[in-house]
């Protein structure tokens, strides 16, 4: 594009001409808010007291954007816009579908309940650190996830989503939070390196990295062109490592529990889903047929995470250790949804990963603010009095605990029914089974949580409370800034308890794109055909014009049956 | 270090090495070079100037701090692809002027802005580690 250059160019060769309206600007919006918003922070290091609402701002701005976005979607089916004006699958394209859109839409708002909560929780010295910054530029990957339609660009987008959460998890520095960040860091580049050398292969075998286009490719290729089979069962195990199924799940629990409760919190909300969602997106959008080969094995692994997930979660001590299964257990609930692969199975999955990352947050925060009533206790034995410290908290985690376990009239019911109904549907009877087995142990485990913390009157060893320390009361603002957030949260959750029908919706818009994607590569490659299809008419009128010229047939136009 | 050559000469050295970082940052369009390069280049002029005659005179000399120079060459960076929203262009579509300066044709555009975010973000984030390190 060097503009000196004396010959005519012909941009329509591989740029977009049409004009890009400032609507689909929203589609980069995320990603810009954030950056931008992080590296602002930094600037301003010196002022570390105004970086939190700073933060909340930007954060509150990122909520609005994908709103507009979803209802955008919502309206028109996908949206794209296609980096530097490049032609797909050239250029990097952004694509927002309305599973992309929803699950960006409730990670901003699950970020904005954290940052709330971490006006109160984070000090000046870990602001200092560079929490906040940390923070927006972890949103900033985990958005990118969700809205790119590029799988190199995916893979970039949860490297800058791993180096920013290994900021947060060490932002104390303490002994145990490095040692909890190993494990992470460990397991996580091993997952991530492996996801990149699988893409490396894919790139191999099919020539092209933007997902419509290799979706596009493998449906005409002849069966057995490609080697499926491997390819998808190196994402499955590279996605279950970032999702912590099953066989490779040990490192979640044994690292969620070590850094700051806000970190934990919106780890165990999204970094996980984020590894669902990418499994969604490549197995299910990207390559059924390997998903097709491979849904017996992902059958085991979600009935296996399920019922590991909630019997870790029943034999720990540590709460917060209890939560970190919990959340494998949510993993092996989605990936159900992939097994089965109907229409309904993938809108279970969706709204199961929508429910778990609500729940999950608010349980963290939640007994958040119980940790700073009794002094940062954490195990079964030293809990207790939760219900005469505050029974808003403990009506609050109630309802937390029942939607966990997947009762209603709570968020995690409907897609636990839809997931059930779906798996009965289509023969799978002992995975519906493993589904209600493991939120029957999940209520127990739970259950045991509440009764401790909560329902008793003091920890072991005291009769009943009477001769227990009592739990600190927390000055006005910091209650506001801890209560408001899990409040949001739990009214939520309960909304889409009681009132199902528009998330519901949503999450089956984005089950049928994925399912019969026509919707989607029409909305990547439309603008490319109907360029083309333009200039090819222009170049045969021109041929025409040039041959009328030239009536003796002496030029040879070589040019106009493009 | 308290050798008296190296005292003496880090400075003129430093300031050779940031000029040539420069001169790498902007050929680099056409040519072999580029932000990340140069940003290296000018990086290691701190760090040797900071090992010559300490890390207080670099702090001074830099007047920000490094990492905010690498947060601002990050806005810098995601800034240069906004300016294509005013031309209906997608983001980071590459804008060109060529203005005249003294007799002379000057290529300016959106994906030198890019560059030199990059050689702000890698020159900040690397001196701001070299000088914790030197300092401990």
């Amino acid at each position: 594009m060097a503009g000196n250059a004396d010959h005519a160019v012909d941009y329509a060769a591989g740029m977009l001409m049409a004009p890009t309206s400032l609507a689909d600007w929203l589609i980069v919006a995320p990603s810009l808010i954030t950056i931008i918003g992080g590296a602002s922070l930094v600037m301003l290091r010196y002022q570390a007291k105004w970086h939190g609402y700073l933060a909340c701002f930007y954060l509150a701005a990122l909520v609005l954007v994908d709103a507009l976005l979803l209802s955008r979607v919502m309206v028109e089916g996908p949206i794209t816009m296609t980096m530097g004006r490049w032609l797909p699958p050239f250029g990097i394209t952004l694509v927002v579908d309305a599973l992309g859109g929803l699950m960006a839409l409730i990670a901003a708002i699950v970020a904005l309940a954290v940052c709330v909560y971490s006006l109160a929780d984070i000090s000046v010295t870990s602001t200092r650190f560079g929490f906040y910054p940390a923070l927006l530029w972890m949103m900033t990957g985990i958005t990118g996830s969700f809205l790119t339609g590029d799988i190199f660009n995916l893979y970039v987008w949860f490297e800058v989503m791993l180096i920013s959460s290994f900021g947060l998890l060490i932002v104390d520095g303490e002994r145990i939070q490095l040692d909890g960040a190993m494990k992470y860091a460990v397991l996580n580049l091993m997952a991530t390196t492996l996801f990149l050398v699988t893409t490396g292969y894919l790139y191999g075998a099919v020539g092209s990295l933007n997902m419509a286009d290799i979706a596009l490719r493998l449906r005409e290729m002849p069966e057995g062109a490609a080697p499926m089979g491997t390819i998808a069962t190196l994402y499955l195990l590279a996605f279950s490592m970032k999702a912590a199924a099953f066989p490779v799940n040990f490192w979640l629990p044994a690292s969620y529990h070590t850094p700051k409760i806000v970190v934990s919190a919106i780890f165990a909300g999204l970094l996980t889903k984020v590894g669902v969602y990418a499994l969604i997106r490549t197995l299910v959008l990207v390559m059924p047929e390997g998903r097709d080969m491979l849904s017996d094995l992902i059958a085991w692994i979600a009935a296996l995470t399920m019922i590991v997930g909630a019997i870790g979660a029943l034999a720990q001590n540590d709460v917060r250790r209890t939560f970190g299964f919990l959340v494998v257990g949510g993993i092996g609930s989605s990936m159900v949804g992939v097994a089965v692969g109907t229409q309904d199975a993938i809108t279970g999955a969706i709204l199961y990963a929508v429910n778990s990352i609500l729940v999950m947050t608010a349980l963290y925060l939640a007994f958040g603010i119980l940790m700073r009533k009794n002094g940062g206790k954490v195990n079964l034995a030293d809990l207790g009095g939760g219900y005469r410290a505050s029974s808003w908290l403990s009506i609050l985690f109630l309802a937390l605990v029942f939607a966990a376990s997947g009762l209603p009239p709570f968020s995690g019911f409907w897609p636990k029914m839809v997931l059930v109904e779906s798996s009965l549907k289509e023969g799978y009877g002992w995975l519906a089974f493993s589904v209600l087995i493991s939120g029957f142990i999940t209520t127990i485990a739970m259950g045991r949580v509440w009764a401790h913390a909560f329902w008793r009157g003091g920890p072991i060893g005291t009769q009943d409370g009477r001769d227990a320390a009592p739990l600190y009361t927390l000055s006005e603002i910091v209650r506001r800034r801890v209560f408001v957030p899990v409040m949001a949260l739990v009214a939520m959750i309960v909304y889409i308890g009681v009132y199902p029908s528009p998330v519901f919706s949503v999450s089956q818009y984005g089950a049928a794109t994925l399912l019969k994607p026509d919707q989607y590569f029409d909305a990547v490659f439309g603008p490319v055909r109907a360029q083309e299809k333009e200039r090819a008419e222009a170049q045969a009128v021109e041929g025409h014009r040039l041959n009328e010229a030239s009536e003796n047939g002496a030029v040879q136009n070589s040019e106009g049956a493009h | 270090m308290q050798t008296l050559i190296f005292r003496t000469t880090a400075p003129f050295l430093a300031a050779l090495m940031i000029l040539f970082s420069i001169f790498v940052t902007l050929r680099g369009h056409n040519d072999p070079g580029g932000g990340f390069i140069g940003g290296l280049i000018a990086a290691s002029a701190f760090m040797m100037y900071g090992i010559a005659a300490g890390v207080e005179y670099v702090r001074r000399a830099l007047y920000f701090h490094p990492i905010s120079v690498a947060a601002f060459g990050l806005v810098l960076s995601s800034g240069s692809g906004l300016l294509s929203m005013f031309e209906a262009q997608p983001f980071m579509t590459s804008q060109w002027t060529f203005p005249t300066i003294m007799g002379v044709e000057v290529a300016i555009s959106t994906p030198m802005f890019f560059d030199i975010g990059v050689y702000l973000v890698v020159m900040g984030s690397l001196t701001s580690i070299a000088l914790k390190l030197e300092e401990e």
